[in-house]
């Protein structure tokens, strides 16, 4: 997209968290602020995976947190099945902070170094649990049984004890004791070595399985995301540029920019020529001045004068399929543009039109 | 297998056959710490040619990070022991003092390290940190040296390189400070580059982008170049061999192609079945390795590998093997049951026939609860 709309938004009563048009700036003196997330808007169905794609500073971060109100986004809405997080109180937003949780990238610094791990995962149940410390125990033995981590021998040990693997076991374990049905997952796998990655993205498949989870997850790796995911969100500076269900938009990027990033994923085969697949050029542009129109085209290869001048919209290229490019690589169906334009004026039921 | 070439515990000894830029030869660093010594690297052994790349690959604490630093020299705390022999260009290193050694750092062997972020003074300007080398090796004026720095940040690829001198490593990008990382590195036109893990903290699309400018101006110098990491992926396009360690040990050394093609190691195997292929559709399980890699200090007794391996049996946890090659003396493996072979494949079969635990894992039927079994 790096552009805007909302075409590619489902019915409201199918979806458990939808936001749209969400943006999150921060101040940065002079007047002057950083557009982290400029009006984007997707939503994800009950035990669906939202894979949430881009390079660093694209915002996907930012998005993840704002999900959960930290901070409380600058516009638009996050509705996670019928309140709106956003204008909920805080005290409201308290009680609800149990459905949502989240797993951090870097496993080692998001645990408490001084805190032993019994404590650690025991702690949200002090807010929202019980109180009693054996009650409590019970708990916390079986929701670390269950992410791989044996119980007894962990729960008088520190942090430093366990490898990076095991402490984002630990984290996982943290972010489920209050039973939680959304887990945001902020790059739990960028910080490991492939093999503990593996382990890691299994346990995550095979939790989702028994606790009935949803997760947004949050990576740059497009391999990892496509592993984990059912849809794919791809970000580039602050913007949505291509929503799809995994494997079509694998098979057959619309956006420039989805295409460059597959063409960097390292693949492990020696008879590909690396040295002859494209490369994006240059840098990110400042999120203090983005660029005018579509955020990406003073990058991508396709950009003509429609691109400086106007931003595109989403339009519909799939069934399940999204794009947000004035030049995307498939053709969009005849009647994306007419849906666009009836979303702004009245949404009708068949045309994936968001009932806000 | 009566080529069989033995480097595991005795080792063959690897002659300067004036081809190769650098031999190492039963390298070995032990740190020691109270509770014992962490053989960190223990008896490594191979050769590079001028204009060459090395990928060394392996999971965090196999010791290829550790290796590239002992190759250099720059281990110098006090509780670490570097013995063997590493000659380069007919030189030994090991040895020398750091005065010696600091002749050779930068003009003939230079480093890009991990993280960019930490790796460059974060209180002295890109300009300064740039002609700092040059000055020192080539004896430069500063006006001098500051053209010699531009003409670096050109080669590799910063727009306005006039204008950059004069920034500090906070006003960069991640990708930027790594390109500056790298002009370092090249400024005084080494002929070994050492690459650890250069692209980890970084993003794919700057990935890509870092690893091309490696390979450009290792062709363009005709440097030799060791590429360490934990991605077979990258390594797969971009080295002439590759070289899987484990525990301080070289487990299986080949030619890239031969080695994707007919790899022989199972940790070899087990590192390239955990990468999710974007070629796979959403949802494939993914092929842990079970365990995580054993504690160097007490290492298990006969293969390291074994507690974690799908084809262990009773002779690997007794008897450690030592490298040898069945086919093209180039593809050594230290293996008592290599995969593709009659004798691995039965060991497999057995294994999953008795429910050992890491070859369910191998076949899917391990849970994702039970991958830390073992180690």
């Amino acid at each position: 997209m790096a552009g805007s709309g909302r075409a590619h938004l489902r019915p409201a009563d199918e979806v458990m968290l939808q936001v749209s048009d969400l943006v999150v700036e921060f101040p940065v003196g002079k007047g002057r602020t950083v557009k982290a997330v400029s009006g984007i808007s997707f939503d994800v169905a009950k035990g669906e995976t939202l894979g949430l794609v881009g390079e660093s500073g694209c915002g996907k971060s930012t998005t993840g947190k704002a999900i959960l109100q930290l901070p409380v986004p600058t516009g638009g809405s996050v509705v996670l099945e019928g309140d709106d997080l956003v204008t909920l109180g805080s005290k409201t937003m308290r009680t609800r902070r149990t459905r949502l949780q989240m797993i951090f990238q870097d496993p080692i610094s998001s645990l408490n170094p001084r805190r032993m791990i019994g404590e650690i995962v025991a702690e949200p149940l002090n807010v929202w649990g019980p109180k009693d410390k054996d009650e409590q125990w019970n708990i916390v033995a079986r929701i670390l049984d269950q992410v791989g981590i044996d119980p007894g021998p962990a729960r008088y040990k520190r942090p430093h004890e366990f490898s990076g693997g095991q402490c984002q076991r630990i984290s996982i374990a943290r972010a489920l004791v209050t039973g939680p049905e959304l887990i945001i997952c902020d790059e739990p796998v960028s910080a490991l070595d492939v093999s503990i990655q593996a382990q890691i993205l299994n346990l995550l498949e095979d939790l989702k399985a028994e606790y009935g989870l949803t997760l947004v997850f949050i990576a740059h790796d497009l391999a990892v995301v496509k592993n984990i995911s059912d849809r794919v969100a791809v970000m580039y500076l602050g913007k949505m540029c291509e929503i799809s269900e995994a494997d079509e938009l694998y098979a057959t990027p619309a956006h420039p920019y989805t295409e460059l990033l597959l063409g960097s994923c390292p693949v492990p085969d020696p008879t590909i020529d690396v040295s002859s697949t494209r490369v994006i050029e240059g840098e990110l542009p400042s999120p203090i001045s983005p660029p005018s129109g579509c955020r990406f085209r003073t990058r991508c290869p396709f950009a003509t004068e429609i691109c400086v001048a106007e931003e595109p919209m989403m339009r519909r290229v799939g069934v399940d399929h999204f794009v947000a490019c004035h030049h995307p690589l498939i053709e969009p169906w005849p009647d994306g543009a007419v849906a666009e334009a009836a979303v702004r004026i009245a949404p009708t039921p068949d045309t994936d039109a968001p009932i806000v | 297998m009566d080529n069989e070439i033995r480097v595991g515990r005795a080792p063959a000894r690897h002659v300067d056959d004036g081809q190769s830029l650098l031999v190492v030869d039963d390298l070995k660093t032990h740190f020691e710490v109270a509770a014992g010594s962490v053989r960190a690297v223990d008896g490594v052994s191979f050769s590079l040619a001028r204009g060459r790349t090395l990928g060394v690959v392996g999971e965090s604490g196999s010791g290829k990070t550790v290796l590239s630093r002992s190759i250099m020299g720059l281990n110098t705390t006090s509780n670490a022991t570097t013995t063997g022999s590493v000659r380069y260009a007919g030189d030994e290193m090991i040895g020398k003092s750091s005065k010696q050694k600091k002749a050779l750092w930068g003009t003939e062997m230079a480093m890009v390290f991990q993280d960019p972020m930490t790796s460059l003074n974060p209180v002295v300007t890109i300009g300064r940190q740039l002609t700092e080398h040059v000055r020192y090796h080539l004896d430069m004026g500063r006006k001098e040296a500051n053209e010699v720095a531009i003409a670096l940040l050109k080669s590799v690829n910063i727009p306005e390189a006039e204008n950059r001198l004069g920034n500090y490593p906070h006003q960069m990008s991640g990708g930027m400070r790594q390109r500056v990382c790298i002009a370092i590195a090249l400024a005084c036109g080494p002929r070994m580059l050492f690459a650890d893990e250069p692209t980890t903290a970084l993003d794919v699309t700057v990935q890509h982008q870092i690893l091309n400018l490696l390979a450009e101006q290792q062709r363009d110098r005709a440097m030799a170049m060791i590429l360490v990491t934990h991605d077979l992926g990258v390594v797969a396009g971009r080295t002439d061999e590759i070289m899987v360690m484990y525990a301080g040990r070289v487990v299986e050394k080949a030619p890239t192609v031969d080695l994707f093609a007919h790899l022989r190691h199972p940790y070899t195997q087990g590192l390239l079945w955990s990468i999710p292929k974007i070629t796979e559709a959403k949802h494939t399980r993914l092929i842990a390795i079970p365990g995580r890699p054993p504690n160097l200090i007490d290492p298990p007794p006969g293969c390291k590998f074994s507690p974690r391996c799908a084809y262990a049996q009773d002779l690997c946890r007794t008897e450690e093997p030592v490298l040898r090659s069945i086919e093209s003396p180039d593809h050594t493996f230290a293996c008592h049951f290599p995969v593709g072979t009659p004798e691995g494949e039965a060991a497999f079969a057995a294994n999953v026939e008795s429910e050992h635990p890491p070859a369910m894992a191998a076949i899917g039927k391990l849970r994702a609860t039970e991958e830390v079994v073992g180690a």
